[in-house]
């Protein structure tokens, strides 16, 4: 099974970089633009993970963490938000919004895939 | 042995050969992108008399060259039956005007001859050697000399 | 396969222009009004993500500047920090560094700009910290590579005895045991088990609380730290006790040769991660996975896409072919002569129509809104006034007019010149401005709009305006006129762009040297455009340009003659005349003068000018084309008839030859043949030594 993966940056060069990297994967890609566009492909793609930036217009990281968690799902699905901040003030409100864990920019597609495997079960990867 | 070597070194080209004011020339194929019949030019301004104008090649802007001309035989007064010879150097388009084509010749590099002394002082300097076949002599000519002579392009 | 970051690179920087942009207008926005939240977050985010891709890309100069420059910004965003005047000044330079520095690894060179030091210093005081409390953050950007390869290397194998309980965040969380455990599988091989004693009856089992407890037998090579890294996202969330069973013990597989299969420890069957029935190796986590074909259609960001530029040129190239076929279909359709409400009439209509339309979109692609292009000027308006400590307001109007790309990048330099101009020479001082009654501070301003098919850029200040009587003197004692000419204003302003005109009666430094208003102009002209000078005195100057909205296509008048057919720019002609031979007037030197109006114009013949033939006797048959030069003087072109007047496509003569006086390119004619379009100006300065005397000689009548 190939995982769906929900990326969210307002940064296009980060949309491209994360959908690329991704894609190279294995992974199947959905992008969004901020957190309100984020929210709509969440509802809509029913990704199996989230890749998600902190600082974006509209409605930030934390915001749509929150918001998704919010939503009914029959389970909780990983959100790992994607960040240059690694202080600890930042993690502990992301933690609290409820993301499942962190990225720091900038990524290599090995950190990327190796979060995502700590959250997500990737099936038959090997 | 010796006969054997040198003949395996032997290196081939393709060359097109065309009549100009009744002699014989001919260059290197690789430079040729077509060969077509003679059509009416745009007459160009202050040029230099050899340059006959522009054509238009599928909405390319090209500027044709009477050899006759270039090589100081004379003035042509081009006819239906005169061709333009489509060639390319670096990046540059140029038509070569010529009275006809006559072969397309495979030759040995080594079958080209030092420019003897019965060559034409004007012609001498656009060719860089002669080839004899059959009762024929062909001169190579240097495309080079004619495009851009002096380092002055075709002006 | 790994992904090539280079070929993100460019859309990077376009990205980072965009940005810039964005950051720019924040900055304009925000010396307006102080309090705007939105706008500082804006801000902060444009220069946040320019570090985020600089990151990525290893530009580590524009990644240490942006996260300077981003601490203070943020400082201002969370309210820390107070904006005034001052502050802003010292953001929007820091906004110029900034593009600097991205200009700088566009170039290939991620080099602090001159600049940058200073700058971070300032940072510093406004921070309060002194640029060592920031090192910290630095390893941050640092690329953290994880070396897997290392666990390829014989000999390290190890054991752990890993405890581990969920607290009742870690599933609220999103997190689950089993992937956990299935990520330390990648690192070695892993046995689980589960250890249900703490779980109860159905009626004391708790939602969100997990009563398993698990113990995971661990065997690889994997340290105990790359272990913990499996739970880092978790250690928080849950009890994690670690035992190493055998630090250090040696090569137990390598001296144990031959191990019977069956005697390997079975995988337990409460092990959830051995679902799939795979048993994992050892070693790294793979690298390569089934299943790489992603969905494309999930790929698509956004509603732009790039394009490469020269499949566009490639496309305006064969809609210019289009072009040119529609008209040689149109000379046969009218050879044939078919009643207009015919079928090939009506179809070739729309054919027409639709061709039109094509050319039109194909165009609009290379279109690109000026505003990047005056925010570069706004930088340079701000550098020009500091330089000249004068102070300056600088307004832009129309700056999503769209222009083609070529036109907007040659605009840049000839622009900056006259920017530069205007503040260094247009505006006068402040005490000056204040001792005249305006306020201290002068005003440029900066405008774009499209007018009849062209587009229109102004460039204008409220100084003192052109002082004609310098201007004049300056002109008389470099000898381009006499000291008796009598000069209209506007004759007089047009005096600026003669070559080697300076107006400054000092050359400032600003300014600079050697570069005149006749480079601009000149450089306009290669653009197809054309610039003239309105100046009210005491109330400012206005530079007017004029440009054709692309390079590709012009609208031409064809007219024949000595039996040629060229092409006359429309934008160049003023009107056509049918010359009578009474309004025609000798002059002994041996030009001609036509009377138009309430002056006497320089008569030049086209094909005499060309060399096909010498001037006619006889001006009757033949039609004048009035052309006005960028001199703003009137001169009238001799030509044989005028055949129509249509749009032509633009073609290269250079390419293949060279460039020719007096003509300014090619095209291709309905009939499939070239024509040469003629530049009138550069007729009328290339006639020069005959018509020297027109200026005075046009003057004095």
């Amino acid at each position: 099974m190939t995982l769906q993966v929900l990326a969210i940056d307002d940064s296009r060069t980060m949309r491209n970089l994360l959908s690329a990297t991704l894609s190279v994967a294995g992974y199947r890609v959905s992008l969004a633009e901020d957190g309100e566009d984020g929210l709509a492909k969440f509802d809509e793609s029913d990704p199996d993970v989230v890749i998600t930036d902190i600082n974006m217009p509209r409605l930030d990281g934390f915001g749509f963490i929150e918001a998704a968690r919010s939503r009914a799902r029959s389970r909780v699905v990983p959100i790992l938000v994607l960040t240059t901040e690694s202080a600890p003030e930042l993690k502990a409100r992301a933690r609290e919004a409820g993301a499942s864990g962190w990225i720091v920019k900038p990524f290599d597609e090995e950190k990327l895939v190796w979060a995502i495997e700590r959250v997500a079960a990737t099936g038959g990867s090997s | 042995m010796e006969d054997i070597a040198l003949e395996t070194r032997k290196t081939f080209l393709e060359v097109v050969a065309f009549r100009v004011a009744n002699q014989d020339f001919c260059f290197d194929l690789k430079s040729v992108r077509e060969i077509r019949g003679w059509t009416e030019t745009t007459i160009l301004p202050k040029a230099q008399p050899y340059v006959k104008g522009v054509i238009n090649l599928r909405g390319s802007v090209v500027p044709v060259v009477d050899l006759s001309e270039r090589l100081g035989l004379g003035a042509t007064d081009p006819g239906p039956r005169h061709v333009i010879i489509i060639t390319v150097l670096g990046n540059q388009t140029v038509g070569l005007l010529a009275e006809l084509v006559s072969d397309i010749l495979t030759v040995a590099e080594t079958d080209i001859q030092p420019i003897p002394d019965m060559i034409d002082e004007t012609v001498r300097k656009f060719i860089s050697g002669v080839l004899v076949m059959d009762d024929r002599m062909i001169r190579k000519m240097e495309l080079s000399t004619i495009i851009a002579s002096d380092g002055r392009g075709l002006g | 396969m790994t992904v090539d970051r280079d070929e993100f690179r460019e859309s990077f920087f376009e990205e980072c222009d965009e940005l810039l942009e964005a950051m720019h207008d924040g900055f304009d926005r925000l010396s307006g009004q102080q309090d705007d939240e939105e706008t500082m977050h804006a801000v902060f985010r444009a220069v946040h993500s320019i570090k985020g891709g600089a990151g990525a890309f290893g530009l580590n100069h524009l990644v240490r500047f942006a996260h300077h420059f981003e601490t203070a910004l943020d400082k201002v965003r969370s309210g820390k920090l107070d904006l005034d005047d001052e502050l802003l000044d010292l953001f929007r330079q820091c906004g110029d560094n900034l593009s600097d520095l991205v200009g700088a690894a566009r170039e290939g060179g991620d080099t602090p700009c001159p600049g940058t030091g200073t700058l971070n210093e300032r940072l510093d005081d406004v921070l309060g910290t002194d640029g060592h409390v920031e090192d910290p953050e630095e390893p941050e950007f640092e690329p953290v590579v994880l070396d897997f390869g290392d666990f390829d290397l014989p000999g390290d194998d190890s054991g752990m005895s890993i405890r581990f309980t969920a607290l009742p965040g870690l599933f609220k969380s999103g997190n689950d045991p089993v992937v956990l455990f299935a990520a330390l599988e990648k690192l070695g091989t892993v046995e689980v088990t589960a250890d249900l004693a703490d779980i109860g009856d159905l009626d004391s089992l708790e939602p969100g609380v997990c009563a398993i407890r698990w113990t995971i037998d661990y065997s690889g090579n994997a340290t105990e730290e790359e272990v913990r890294e499996v739970f880092e996202f978790v250690e928080d969330l849950c009890t994690l006790e670690i035992e190493v069973k055998s630090p250090g013990l040696p090569d137990l597989d390598a001296e144990v040769p031959d191990l019977p299969a069956d005697l390997l420890p079975s995988v337990a069957s409460l092990d959830p991660v051995k679902a799939d029935g795979a048993t994992l190796d050892k070693g790294a986590r793979p690298k390569e996975r089934s299943g790489a074909k992603q969905d494309q259609d999930d790929r698509k960001p956004g509603g732009t896409i790039r394009v490469d530029l020269e499949k566009i040129d490639k496309l305006i190239n064969l809609v210019g072919e289009l072009v040119i076929k529609e008209a040689m279909l149109a000379q046969s359709i009218a050879d044939l002569g078919p009643p207009s409400e015919s079928e090939i009439s009506v179809g070739f209509e729309s054919l027409k129509a639709l061709a039109g339309e094509i050319q039109e979109g194909v165009m609009a692609i290379r279109a690109q809104p000026v505003k990047p292009m005056f925010q570069r000027m706004a930088r340079i308006v701000r550098e020009a006034a500091s330089a000249t400590g004068k102070k300056v307001r600088f307004v832009t109007n129309g700056e999503y007019t769209e222009v083609d790309k070529t036109v907007v990048e040659r605009l840049v330099d000839p622009l900056t010149h006259m920017i530069r101009n205007a503040v260094d020479h247009g505006l006068e001082k402040s005490e000056a401005r204040v001792a005249a009654g305006k306020p201290a501070e002068g005003t440029v301003t900066l405008s774009a709009a499209h007018r009849s098919g062209r587009v229109m850029i102004d460039i204008s200040d409220d100084g003192g305006g052109i002082n004609r009587d310098r201007v004049r003197q300056i002109a008389v004692e470099r000898g381009l006129i006499n000291e008796s000419d009598s000069l209209s204003p506007s004759e007089i302003e047009n005096l600026l762009f003669l070559p080697g005109f300076s107006s400054a009666s000092e050359v400032s430094e600003l300014s600079g040297r050697g570069v005149g208003l006749d480079v601009v102009r000149s450089e306009i002209h290669r653009l197809g455009g054309r610039v003239s000078i309105q100046s009210d005195p005491g109330e400012g100057t206005t530079f007017s340009i004029s440009l054709p909205l692309t390079l590709a296509v012009l609208e031409g008048m064809i007219i024949q003659v000595a039996g040629q057919t060229m092409v006359v720019p429309i934008s160049a002609i003023q009107e056509t005349l049918q010359p009578k031979s009474a309004a025609i007037h000798d002059i002994a030197t041996g030009g001609r003068l036509v009377r138009n109006r309430d002056g006497l114009v320089p008569i030049i013949d086209v094909g005499e000018f060309f060399g096909f033939r010498s001037e006619p006797r006889d001006l009757d048959p033949h039609v004048l084309l009035l052309i006005e030069s960028d001199d703003s003087h009137r001169y009238a072109l001799v030509v044989d008839e005028i055949q129509d007047q249509r749009q032509v496509v633009i073609k290269s003569l250079e390419t293949n030859y060279q460039q020719i006086d007096g003509i300014a390119a090619a095209t291709i004619l309905g009939d499939g043949r070239i024509a040469l379009i003629i530049d009138p100006d550069n007729i009328v300065r290339g006639s020069g030594a005959k018509m020297a005397g027109d200026l005075n000689l046009q003057l004095a009548v």
